[in-house]
């Protein structure tokens, strides 16, 4: 490594030599907490209890907060009948809920949610399920890019084809395309599952950190920093009653999935100096 | 890392490579973020919150492992952006997959709790 020039005021001040290490936030646990499954601040909804309405003439938010105004009365069910395409709709719910889109939405839809079991009929455009904390999300038909973007956790479903960039940013849950996912999916991933049943296009897991990628189809190639690894027992079990959940089978079995993950050669890159980059790449 | 030394990261500082001693800190994650739940191990506390969500998984706790901070072990909760430590006195058991499933019961139990700072944000800015 080269020779640091130490004269620097930063330097007397110790700011290079203080331990990075130590805790974030001096919080514990208390076990004997009461059971709650909730958050504090959640609706309290009665998935036996349904609603439905046409959003054909609506606005968008005028929809968005419809659907919060029937979970104030207490619904946990609730169909939204010709969303046409709309853009942001079914966003933000930080709530158990039954929601159902019979028909397509637009771009950003269903982003942000934080527990609802949602099905949509149709397709879906750009950035679905974006920053998607917990839940689960079906959509019938296809999905544009970026499905999934910074997805943290829950399970997000296309049983159709998905587009470029699929779960770029992931950090999180388990994302399943039925059909074929377009280029550089998984790229800058960070942790969490990936599962394409059909092919996969260029560029794929491109610069993941971390999490894992299983393919059924064929990879167009790899990105950087991506590489194949095994897949154990306990894994099979779990992407076969993954896949299960949603009535989808690996084209031949999940012992013949391809599955990728992180090389881990680009970890600390930033510390790496740019000879050693060189090699890396 | 001792592969096999589930306690490594409570009985030692978890500083193994050259780097992280030069630099004092430790590089990745402290546990496998790629474990995924042995569903045989669930915990009927588990089993009823995923009922109460309509769930048949566990869902976004598959994301939850536990790790370790400080010499103890914790819960890295995102709702805070910080580790939650687990409480000295409570036993742990001598397999990842079991301390996974203590580490989401323990999660649940903070995160639905009154108690959270998430409640005084929510009062403070929520929209709805």
């Amino acid at each position: 490594m080269a020779e640091l020039n130490t004269d620097h005021e930063s330097h007397k001040l110790g700011m290079h030599t203080e331990q990075l290490s130590g805790r974030t936030q001096q919080v514990f646990f208390s076990p004997s907490a009461d059971e709650n499954f909730t958050y504090p601040y959640a609706i309290d909804v009665d998935f036996a209890k349904e609603a439905e309405f046409d959003a054909a003439a609506m606005e968008i938010s005028d929809i968005n907060l419809k659907i919060r105004e029937l979970m104030k009365e207490g619904h946990g069910t609730i169909t939204i009948k010709n969303p046409s395409a709309k853009h942001s709709l079914g966003v933000g719910i930080l709530n158990r809920l039954n929601l159902k889109f019979e028909g397509s939405l637009g771009y950003f839809g269903c982003g942000l949610v934080d527990g609802p079991n949602i099905h949509i009929t149709g397709r879906v455009g750009w950035s679905c399920a974006e920053n998607m904390m917990s839940g689960t999300i079906v959509i019938e038909k296809n999905a544009g890019s970026t499905f999934g973007a910074a997805m943290r956790g829950g399970d997000l479903v296309c049983k159709g084809d998905v587009g470029s960039r699929t779960g770029i940013d992931q950090k999180g849950g388990t994302i399943i395309v039925g059909g074929r996912a377009g280029a550089f999916s998984g790229f800058m991933m960070q942790r969490g599952r990936m599962i394409i049943l059909g092919d996969a296009g260029k560029n794929l897991g491109d610069s993941m950190y971390d999490g894992t990628i299983y393919v059924g189809g064929k990879i167009e190639d790899l990105g950087v920093d991506a590489v194949e690894g095994e897949i154990n027992d306990v894994e099979a079990q779990w992407l076969e009653t993954k896949l299960a959940l949603y009535g989808m089978k690996a084209p031949n079995g999940v012992k013949n999935l391809t599955k990728i993950v992180a090389g881990k050669q680009l970890w600390n890159y930033d510390n790496l100096e740019p000879s050693e980059k060189k090699l890396v790449l | 890392m001792a592969e096999n030394d589930i306690d490594h990261f409570i009985n030692t500082d978890g500083l193994d490579s050259e780097r992280e001693k030069t630099i004092g800190q430790h590089i990745g994650y402290r546990y496998d973020v790629n474990l995924v739940p042995d569903y045989s191990r669930i915990t009927p506390f588990l089993s009823k919150y995923m009922e109460t969500m309509g769930w048949k998984d566990l869902n976004w706790l598959e994301d939850v492992h536990m790790g370790y901070e400080d010499s103890r072990a914790a819960v890295f909760d995102r709702n805070i952006n910080g580790w939650v430590t687990v409480p000295e006195e409570m036993a742990l058991p001598d397999n990842q997959q079991d301390r996974d499933m203590i580490a989401r019961e323990l999660l649940i139990k903070f995160q639905m709790s009154p108690n959270h700072p998430m409640v005084e944000l929510n009062k403070a800015y929520s929209k709805f």
